[in-house]
């Protein structure tokens, strides 16, 4: 086990690598520049555009700085931002919280929606319950969180006043006020992520059981007598997990990387916004520190994915 | 002459046979600015009255907490290193000028003491030299007294090129010195009618020397007070997070007598503009909203029973359409647009008149701008009142046709004129942004209709606007026919805009596109009003020369202007900000309140 652990992080070296020199490249290769706004200031002149270009080294070839990222980081510094001229990781650490506390509720929420939905929906299928679940399900997919976000501030903020769409990260309030707060302003943006999760993950988790429930060894699970609540959750349900354990795993590095739309909507000062304000302003050290560490993330999550099948399926060795 | 005439108004606005404000309008009829045509009052013998202050709170504190929303989020709060207006904005809740300007132009003393001009002998009668009095007993937030030094200090940490800051341009040519503890002066090299550029505004705030002094030059970015500013003004510094928030708090010890009427100030950063003026206008979650560049009807339709309204100001930011004097077809040497190269069609005069003649401003104001536009026929633009009558624009399909019939450029069978062979085809190229894809489609059926055929081009703003040698589709490598823009007047003063169309300028493959005349024009005339201007000892001559060159560009046809844009801000209905269009948002911020 130890020894398939260690091997699979081995192979995420180089892969890790080849991550990097695509998005290094690209980066390098795309058009705009980060000094760009200077450029249409007729009060500063072109030397100090230069200056500053030669500054943060922008005027190297593209291998020589990748080598110099490169080595910066595997010495821990994740690099110097273009545009607000502090640590990239400080950048990012403070945006990390609000990230954390509204993409992970709304996973936390999707995946409370979808489970039970999912399960009871497919034990029962085409029954009325399943119709309105699957129903439903498509109704929240198709509506893009750009749509439902703006749908929710005209309902809640405009109309009726009941909550804040602005999301603020220094509530001035202390104790328990503090936390009602923090929660009302984040029922909006969490209700809208969390609710399109859901429904795409209640069909998953739906077809998934659908496929499991129909096999011969769960006949045999209710022909020894075995009652209907003992065999779905520990005959059915831990073997059409597997999938969902997949498709959850690959979702936790969104829950760092924030999501784009849904912060900029609420202006939820998290990494999306962080690394969508950064793209558009060509700030390619703090692009290329979120984009990394998402694929770090991308990685780690699909080794823990390998780890937890085994755990969930004994049959599934790790070798 | 221009100067005699100048000379006598002076005369007559001394002795009372004309009001300043009638002078400022001859100015603003022949292009100047009205804080330019004050300084220049100044320098006639004229002394400049301070801006009339509006605040009416008779004690400092009490106001609550001031909740600002930049949809565009400062993100970083040293002034110097601003690389938009956003990054000024932050830095001004913590740091100050000597003075800045108020709606009007006219100036309004923040750390200065005294206003200069020639009566109080601060003000040199040529123009070469100014001296500043500073206001005794200001403290800097962490206790330690404003003087002199400071002024000083920032002036050497802007020149220093290592430290790249990026209002190097006003500081290179001057040299300030200290002559007491609150005193300092300001040498130019040349007669400056424009003398109050440096340390004033809020992209020239004054920066502590202690804090500083071991960060010039190449170490500029490691200063710890890069990030936690401390200033002098009626906010200390609380919290930054870059793109989200800048947070202040009153100071108590501020040197405006009852000032600052807030407890606390926010800044938060990021979203859109729409919804920055819903917050503000609709649900009042927001006190005021920053640049709310919004179809006017969207905002017309917040205003019905909100709880803000829109506030404009009138500034000199003109959106116009430039006109390329090269072949961009035509590759020369590895480059086109180049200036070996004349414009096909542009190289005859009729074509250009015909062009600005097609360009319908009442429609792009009605459709587009609505209140935050002005139809202009002038390149620079004022305060309403104080903006010419004289010149005149015109939309006349009908009359740009006969130009072109009478220049011998006959409709093709398939409708587009042509003459020689060559049909009246254009490429039109722009940055993408909403108003400005609705002007060119405005403009394309205007031009259709007189049988000139129009392709539209635009380009996604980071690109348009970049310094990138390898990308074809930037303003300045121009490889289009005409194209549009606003180059915004960060300075009250046109001398750095009109130095940017010199021939010696134009952006070509050898300078990297560096060059500042992007239109390529070149006219000998104009070369030398300028250089006359610029060696010009008296500085009203040296204003009538910038003139002559303003009427020569009119007269080529370099620019169309579309439309005056003015500034929108969104505001609550109670909060009393003073917003001028000649200064950024928070410049007067010392003197907003809300009405009880």
């Amino acid at each position: 086990m130890s020894q398939y652990v260690l091997r699979r992080l081995l192979i995420a070296i180089p892969s890790l690598l080849g991550i990097s020199v695509v998005l290094f490249v690209v980066l390098a290769l795309a058009p705009g520049d980060p000094f760009s706004e200077l450029a249409t200031n007729p009060n500063v002149p072109p030397e100090v555009q230069a200056a500053l270009r030669a500054k943060f080294g922008l005027d190297d070839p593209i291998y020589l700085r990748y080598l110099h990222w490169l080595n910066a980081m595997l010495h821990g510094d994740w690099g110097f931002s273009f545009v607000s001229r502090m640590d990239v990781d400080t950048l990012i650490l403070q945006r990390l919280p609000a990230t954390l506390y509204v993409i992970g509720s709304a996973q936390i929420l999707a995946l409370l929606i979808a489970i039970p939905v999912g399960v009871y929906a497919a034990t029962k299928p085409y029954s009325l319950f399943d119709q309105i679940a699957n129903t439903l399900a498509f109704v929240g997919f198709s509506l893009p969180t750009f749509f439902t976000g703006i749908l929710f501030i005209l309902i809640f903020s405009v109309t009726l006043d009941w909550l804040p769409f602005v999301y603020t990260t220094d509530i001035k309030a202390t104790g328990i006020r503090w936390v009602l707060e923090m929660i009302r302003q984040a029922i909006m943006p969490v209700a809208v992520l969390g609710l399109f999760q859901a429904a795409s993950m209640t069909r998953f988790v739906r077809s998934a059981m659908l496929d499991v429930i129909r096999l011969d060894y769960v006949t045999t699970a209710r022909a020894k007598g075995l009652g209907q609540a003992k065999v779905i959750v520990k005959h059915v349900m831990r073997n059409a997990m597997i999938p969902v354990v997949t498709l959850i795993a690959l979702q936790m590095p969104a829950v760092f990387g924030g999501a784009i739309v849904t912060e900029q909507i609420f202006r939820i000062p998290g990494i999306g916004s962080l690394l969508i304000s950064s793209i558009l302003s060509n700030d390619t050290p703090v692009v290329m520190a979120v984009t990394f560490v998402f694929a770090c993330l991308v990685v780690l999550f699909n080794l823990i994915a390998d780890v937890l099948y085994g755990w969930l399926d004994p049959r599934i060795s790790l070798r | 002459m221009l100067d005699k005439e100048l000379r006598s108004m002076i005369g007559q606005v001394k002795d009372g046979r004309m009001d300043r404000r009638g002078f400022i309008k001859h100015m603003a009829a022949v292009g100047l600015t009205a804080p330019l045509a004050n300084q220049i009052l100044a320098l006639g013998g004229v002394a400049m009255a301070e801006g009339a202050s509006t605040y009416k709170p008779t004690k400092r504190g009490g106001g609550g907490a001031l909740k600002l929303l930049w949809w565009q989020g400062p993100t970083l709060l040293n002034p110097h290193f601003a690389t938009g207006t956003k990054d000024q904005d932050g830095s001004r809740l913590f740091y100050e000028p000597l003075a800045c300007w108020d709606p009007d132009g006219n100036m309004k003393l923040v750390l200065a003491a005294e206003i200069p001009s020639i009566q109080n002998g601060l003000l040199a009668a040529d123009g070469k030299s100014v001296t500043w009095k500073l206001k005794p007993g200001v403290k800097w937030h962490d206790g330690k007294p404003f003087t002199a030094d400071d002024v000083v200090f920032t002036w050497e940490y802007i020149i220093d090129p290592a430290t790249a800051a990026i209002t190097v341009a006003t500081y290179r040519d001057i040299t300030v010195e200290k002559v007491d503890d609150l005193t300092v002066r300001i040498t130019f090299k040349k007669p400056t009618p424009f003398w109050a550029d440096a340390f004033v505004g809020a992209p020239n705030t004054i920066i502590p020397k202690h804090l500083f002094a071991d960060y010039k030059g190449s170490k500029s970015r490691e200063a710890p007070a890069n990030l936690s500013p401390v200033g002098t003004g009626p906010y200390k510094f609380v919290e930054f997070k870059p793109g989200d928030l800048v947070r202040g708090q009153l100071n108590p010890d501020y040197h405006m007598p009852n000032r600052p009427y807030f407890d606390t100030v926010e800044m938060k950063g990021g979203g859109d503009a729409v919804s920055a003026a819903r917050a503000v206008i609709q649900t009042g979650e927001y006190d005021f909203g920053w640049n709310i560049q919004v179809e006017d009807d969207v905002l017309l339709r917040l205003e019905k029973g909100g709880k803000g309204k829109t506030i404009y100001a009138v500034g000199g930011d003109t959106e116009f359409i430039a006109l390329n004097f090269t072949d961009p077809n035509t590759e020369v040497d590895g480059e086109k647009s180049s200036m070996k190269t004349k414009h096909p069609l542009f190289s005859d005069p009729a074509v250009r008149k015909a062009l600005s003649l097609l360009v319908d401003r009442e429609s792009v104001k009605k459709a587009i701008y609505g209140r935050a536009g002005r139809t202009t026929a002038n390149f620079l633009n004022g305060p309403e009142k104080f903006v010419s009558k004289n010149t005149s624009w015109e939309f006349s399909i009908e009359k740009a046709s006969k130009i072109l019939d009478d220049a011998g450029w006959k409709p093709g069978a398939d409708g587009i004129r042509e003459k020689d062979g060559k049909k009246l085809k254009l490429l039109y190229q722009t940055s993408i942004n909403g108003p400005r894809q609705k002007t060119q489609a405005i403009v394309k059926q205007a031009c259709q209709k007189a049988g000139i055929d129009v392709e539209l081009k635009s380009v996604v703003a980071s690109v348009f606007f970049s310094s990138d040698v390898a990308n074809p589709d930037t303003y300045a490598k121009f490889y289009a026919d005409i194209e549009m823009f606003q180059i915004p007047l960060s300075q009250p003063d046109p001398s750095q805009h009109m130095r940017r169309f010199l021939s010696t300028n134009v952006a070509t493959k050898e300078n990297k596109w560096q060059g500042t005349n992007f239109p390529r024009w070149v006219n000998k005339d104009y070369d030398a009003a300028i250089e006359a201007a610029e060696s010009e000892m008296d500085p009203l001559k040296r204003a009538a020369h910038y003139i002559k060159a303003n009427d020569l560009m009119y007269q080529d046809t370099v620019f169309i202007p579309v439309q005056h844009r003015l500034k929108v801000e969104a505001a609550a209905n109670n909060l009393r900000p003073i917003i001028s269009g000649w200064a950024n948002e928070t410049d007067n911020l010392h003197d907003w309140y809300r009405e009880e």
